[in-house]
């Protein structure tokens, strides 16, 4: 069952990530922020087969939610027309595919090579929201008030700059 | 019947993709029984009834929104502080709870200076 359901969200991530750059229907770039929030997704899904499921939740709420929010923002700021009648030249496509392909390559080979992940046991994460939780606000207090602080400065900042006429 | 720990996720996905996609089937399939297939630029249009549209309903959006995003993203990053907090609200002191009453104030507060400077006000 559980490899059953990796083997699915692999799938998935890798043809909607295929589908955000490549989708054969549309040039829409909101059609492909919209697949790559499915990638973001099934990605998370692997993560909880990993059983990290602090980290699928912040995958999904910091990835799917806020970066995807700018990127939309970005997008929506642009002449999208424009994006979509522009031209793929071949020769750049041919060497795109032929660059990303000798990486790929490299990149298996590496890791064929370094025999990653021989010897190591599962890790026991089951509890580690829990055990985060607990850290956080026993020995990690003072920089956990701290980093409202940094937020609140963030946010302040970001309006002082942008906003010159503030009253 | 054991299918490991997941299997009831699973079905609720199954449940959940079919849930989304009968009604969309049964439009379809109810469209292509009883609906004649003519389209045309007066049907294709983004409004159907009254005045002819102007340009598609792709537009620009002002720059200036991008503070909406900013707000949303800081309070994004406040939830993933909120999410061990909740795990772990059962053996933490009164100071834990304290220490995050005083984290989301100190955030509030910022929200409530944006309100005020009328920042997220609407125009």
């Amino acid at each position: 069952m559980q490899a059953c359901l990796f083997y699915l969200f692999a799938a998935l991530t890798l043809l909607c990530g295929v589908l955000v750059i490549a989708n054969p229907f549309t040039r829409n770039p909101v059609t492909s922020a919209m697949f790559l929030v499915l990638t973001i997704v099934s990605l998370a899904g692997l993560f909880v087969l990993l059983h990290a499921f602090f980290l699928a939740a912040v995958q999904i709420l910091v990835y799917a939610g806020a970066v995807m929010v700018l990127f939309l923002f970005v997008i929506m700021l642009l002449d999208l027309k424009e994006e979509e009648r522009r031209k793929i030249k071949a020769g750049a496509g041919v060497l795109g595919l032929a660059a990303a392909g000798g990486i790929a390559l490299l990149m298996i080979a590496v890791i064929r090579q370094s025999n990653a992940g021989v010897g190591l046991k599962p890790a026991s994460a089951e509890g580690s929201t829990l055990d985060l939780g607990k850290r956080l606000f026993t020995d990690y207090a003072l920089p956990f008030e701290l980093i409202s602080l940094v937020l609140l400065v963030a946010m302040i900042g970001t309006v002082l700059l942008s906003k010159k006429d503030l009253k | 019947m054991n299918l490991g720990p997941y299997s009831f996720l699973a079905l609720f996905a199954i449940a959940a993709v079919i849930f989304a996609i009968t009604p969309l089937a049964i439009a379809w399939l109810w469209a292509r029984t009883f609906s004649p297939r003519k389209s045309g630029p007066s049907k294709n249009a983004n409004y159907e009834c009254g005045l002819d549209s102007q340009a598609t309903g792709w537009v620009q959006f002002q720059s200036e929104y991008y503070l909406y995003g900013i707000v949303f993203l800081i309070f994004d990053v406040e939830t993933v502080f909120l999410l061990p907090f909740a795990a772990a609200f059962k053996g933490l002191s009164a100071g834990a709870c304290a220490a995050m009453l005083i984290f989301i104030l100190l955030l509030v507060e910022g929200l409530v200076w944006l309100c005020v400077k009328g920042v997220v006000a609407r125009r």
